[in-house]
């Protein structure tokens, strides 16, 4: 590790570059422009417009699906599905993780059955699943928990499993119990993983869910892109999907405030 | 796997009970290519408010000692005693410094120095003032609320001192603690330590790489042998305390010095056949 003096928390390099002095929220800005205009030409294509429509369109079929009270009620039961999927997760996989990171005979009863499930991509169990628990709120919700439990278990026992033996060693010598050390040391050091695992878990639900939504469900953002391939409504499809898109990205960022505010006490930075 | 050598251990004069008595001490590591004796019959007597230095080429086991002295390894065969009685885990009256700083990364600089009082039980008000205590006493009250990663090596060690001083064991048990440090604090914190121990009556078992630094500080210089680590001879430092930066400066201590360098230097020239 490299021992770096006093590291300021903002750099301010002196760039001379005229490009790496533009700001970076500029170049997203520039990005989003150019993406809409590419996507508004190709739509003129005539061929290509027919299933690509235009960016008029989607937002005439934003306002209208979310003024008749659809959409809201679409997003609200994806994000009710992932959320209970993905709580009911967590609240599993941080018990089991620090167990199997603590105790070596539980490691070697659950260790293999997670890594061979994990294998497994969570939406080849949805036929099984929709047979167990039908199409209802329980299937979904059933297999956004085992996909973001797979996930996160994982992530958070190699956190628990990294932590430092020295800083335990530290701890005992200062007269930590076994008890200060698990609450004092171990969370806090395998705190980071939790959140690592909280990202990839979320990201995992939000795909799985919409996978599953669109084997059949009543109501979701999955839902409403399959019925809208039977009626060939294109913009709602498009619609669907960038929605899609931007409430996975919001709750990645979302998560990477978080841990951006909650561990930056951390040496390394992922930037 | 290492042959045996005629061990020297000439008895100190003892008066009462021994703080620390190392009778017969054995540690083997099993490693992949077969096993490492680190530690091969150490005895060691070490009376109460003694102030020893440990000194010997690399990877000879001096770590380890440490380690099994202040509870957190196993001895393969052959005991600690602290007080007559046998170590069988960390004790708050034995404090450490190790070699890797071993700060807690997610704590700030006074939470750090602090978490040894807080599992004692000590209040808030009454911890932070003793915390900040310390902190001043290494130089380094501005950075009370920086996070260890905003420090260098050698500011990291003074917080991993002062953090094992503020408990106030009867022991320290102290791993190159000055080893990163530049000349001039190094120096500043040798003299604070030395007062620190005469002020609090404390035992102090220090491993050092630096000849100077263990004969300003010490009674008693312990010598090393290479691999398998055994103690080779002990050298009393007969210079009275108070001692200080000029004290290098008296024949007697170049003296020593240069005593115990030329036996060192015996033992990094095995280390390197
Ligand atoms: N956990 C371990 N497992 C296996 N071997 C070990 C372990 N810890 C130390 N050793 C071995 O024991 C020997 C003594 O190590 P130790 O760390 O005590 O040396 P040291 O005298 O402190 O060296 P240095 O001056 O470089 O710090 C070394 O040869 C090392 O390889
Ligand atoms: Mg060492």
């Amino acid at each position: 590790m490299a021992e770096m003096a006093v590291t300021k928390p903002k750099k301010k390099a002196v760039q001379t570059s005229a490009w790496k002095r533009i700001h970076p929220n500029v170049m997203v800005l520039i990005s989003l422009i150019v993406g809409v205009v590419f996507w508004a030409l190709i739509s003129l294509i005539p061929t290509v417009g027919n299933i690509v429509s235009n960016p008029w369109t989607i937002m005439k079929t934003f306002v209208d699906e979310l003024t008749s009270g659809r959409l809201g009620a679409n997003i609200f039961a994806s994000i009710f599905r992932v959320l209970s999927g993905f709580l009911l997760g967590l609240v599993v996989a941080i018990p089991v993780a620090f167990l199997m990171a603590w105790y070596r005979p539980v490691r070697g009863l659950i260790e293999p059955w997670i890594q061979f499930f994990r294998t497994v991509p969570p939406i080849a169990l949805i036929p099984l699943v929709i047979v167990a628990f039908g199409v209802g709120e329980g299937a979904k919700i059933s297999v956004i928990f085992v996909a973001t439990f797979l996930v996160m278990v994982i992530s958070i026992y190699q956190g628990v499993r990294n932590v430092d033996p020295t800083l335990i060693k530290a701890a005992r010598v200062l007269g930590a119990t076994d008890k200060d050390i698990f609450l004092e040391v171990v969370v806090p050091a395998a705190f980071p993983y939790i959140l690592v695992g909280v990202r990839l878990g979320l990201a995992s639900a939000w795909t799985t869910l919409v996978a599953a939504e669109l084997t059949g469900a009543s109501k979701g953002l999955g839902n409403m892109i399959m019925e809208a391939g039977l009626y060939f409504r294109m913009d709602i499809i498009i619609l669907g999907i960038i929605i899609i898109g931007i409430i996975g990205f919001a709750m990645d960022k979302g998560v990477l405030y978080l841990e951006r505010r909650l561990t930056g006490w951390q040496e390394l930075r992922k930037s | 796997m290492a042959g045996t050598a005629q061990i020297l251990t000439p008895a100190p004069a003892a008066t009462g009970v021994p703080k620390i008595q190392i009778s017969g001490l054995q540690k083997v590591y099993a490693g992949r290519q077969g096993d490492v004796v680190a530690l091969q019959n150490v005895n060691l007597s070490i009376e109460p408010n003694e102030f020893v230095c440990v000194v010997g080429p690399s990877g000879c086991g001096k770590s380890t000692l440490l380690n099994i002295i202040a509870g957190l390894e196993d001895a393969t065969s052959g005991t600690v005693q602290v007080d007559g009685k046998d170590v069988t885990g960390p004790g708050k009256e034995r404090g450490v410094v190790f070699q890797q700083y071993a700060l807690f990364p997610w704590k700030t600089v006074i939470q750090n120095v602090e978490f040894g009082l807080k599992l004692k039980g000590m209040n808030k008000k009454e911890r932070r003032e003793k915390a900040e205590f310390y902190l001043e006493l290494v130089g380094l009250k501005d950075f009370a609320h920086a996070y260890p990663k905003e420090l260098s090596g050698g500011m990291r060690q003074r917080v991993a001192i002062a953090r094992a001083y503020a408990v106030q064991p009867e022991v320290l048990l102290m791993d190159e603690p000055f080893g990163a440090l530049d000349a001039q604090t190094r120096a500043q914190l040798q003299e604070e330590l030395l007062a620190t121990w005469q002020k609090e009556q404390k035992t102090c078992f220090f491993i050092t790489h630096d000849v100077e630094e263990a004969v300003i500080l010490a009674q008693k210089v312990i010598i090393m042998s290479a691999r398998p680590g055994r103690v080779k001879e002990i050298v009393n430092v007969d210079i009275p305390y108070p001692r200080n930066q000029e004290t290098k400066l008296l024949d007697r201590f170049s003296e020593i010095k240069n005593e115990i360098w030329a036996k060192v230097y015996k033992e990094y020239l095995e280390v390197k056949k």
